[in-house]
């Protein structure tokens, strides 16, 4: 006889488990804390539903994603995976400020007069106009080049940080999240 | 009566008694909100939820548990598991942006201080110069220097 264990949702069930089981391929026996956290928090009629709604390729990612948010339920009651939503949001707000600060400095550098633009000789005459301006010393250095490689480099991050901050930061706007394989 | 009756118990056709744990949560006015949480956990699960829970806190309980099912209504695979994921990736891709940023504005800073202390070196030998490039030994003031 080839009879193999009950899954771990038949085992908590206790009911037989048949080869046509819809959780055995996911809640195998050696792990029988999985389902009992996703049994308490969805029930495992609900759990079951859903799983038979979705194609075979895509029930091992719905099923890891419904572990993950009945752990959450389980460790926070009230607020569950919204309150891991509500922090990390928080953090995103907080880190885009943090660029603009960034780039407005940057932007404010990149306004000062730029040292090394001008590499001609001067005449006498217009060193000596300048010579009140703190600016004149600026016209004298000679690393040009390097410098406007370097302004060249900068609207890169400003271009991608423009269309990343264009992203939602509020959750439920965002209407098609980035998916990973596993969540646990 | 029949007509006070939540969108809880109207959804399971059943009396609504005076003290119905989900009647302050799920009003009649809106029934998608219980149908919602009925769907993904069960009206039972979610009556033992709220019954765990300190009666102040579960308003925002039964809050969240409508958005959760929402969010898993909308996206049977990853429900708000995806949004938590294109989070993370929001925060690592601007922890990026900063960095490359802020070791620009280093850069910068650097080259300015490298300058700033070149500079009054330069002031001094221009102020003395007339020529662009060349020094006036007989000035008298560049001379008092070594004497």
């Amino acid at each position: 006889m080839g009879g193999s264990s009950p899954c771990a949702s038949c085992k908590l069930l206790r009911r037989r488990c048949t080869k046509e089981c819809i959780f055995a391929p996911y809640f195998p026996s050696d792990d029988p804390r999985k389902f009992a956290i996703v049994h308490k928090v969805f029930g495992a009629s609900n759990v079951s539903k859903m799983l038979q709604e979705l194609p075979i390729h895509q029930r091992g990612d719905a099923v890891s994603s419904l572990v993950y948010e009945a752990n959450a339920r389980v460790r926070d009651p009230v607020y569950g995976c919204v309150g891991a939503i509500s922090y990390l949001q928080n953090q995103v707000t907080q880190l885009q400020m943090q660029l603009a600060v960034a780039q407005a400095e940057i932007l404010s550098i990149q306004m000062q007069p730029e040292p090394s633009n001008n590499n001609t000789t001067l005449l006498p005459s217009q060193l000596l106009l300048d010579q009140d301006d703190n600016e004149k010393f600026l016209l004298l250095s000679t690393s040009s080049a390097e410098n406007n490689n370097n302004y060249e480099f900068l609207p890169q991050y400003l271009s991608s940080f423009a269309s990343s901050s264009s992203s939602s930061s509020n959750v439920f706007q965002d209407s098609e999240p980035l998916k990973r394989e596993s969540f646990c | 009566m029949i007509s006070g009756r939540c969108a809880a118990c109207k959804n399971q056709r059943r009396k609504c008694p005076s003290d119905c744990i989900f009647s302050p949560y799920f009003p009649a006015n809106d029934p998608q909100r219980f149908a919602c949480v009925h769907k993904i956990y069960g009206g039972s699960n979610v009556g033992k939820m709220l019954q765990e829970i300190p009666p102040y806190l579960r308003q925002e309980a039964a809050d969240t548990l409508y958005l959760e099912a929402k969010c898993r209504i909308d996206d049977p695979i990853y429900g708000c598991v995806g949004i938590i994921s294109s989070l993370y990736e929001q925060i690592q891709n601007a922890e990026i942006e900063l960095a490359k940023i802020q070791t620009q504005i280093a850069f910068y800073k650097l080259q300015t201080q490298q300058q700033v202390e070149a500079e009054p070196n330069m002031e001094v030998l221009l102020s003395q110069s007339s020529n662009m490039g060349q020094f006036e030994w007989d000035n008298p003031t560049i001379a008092s220097w070594f004497n």
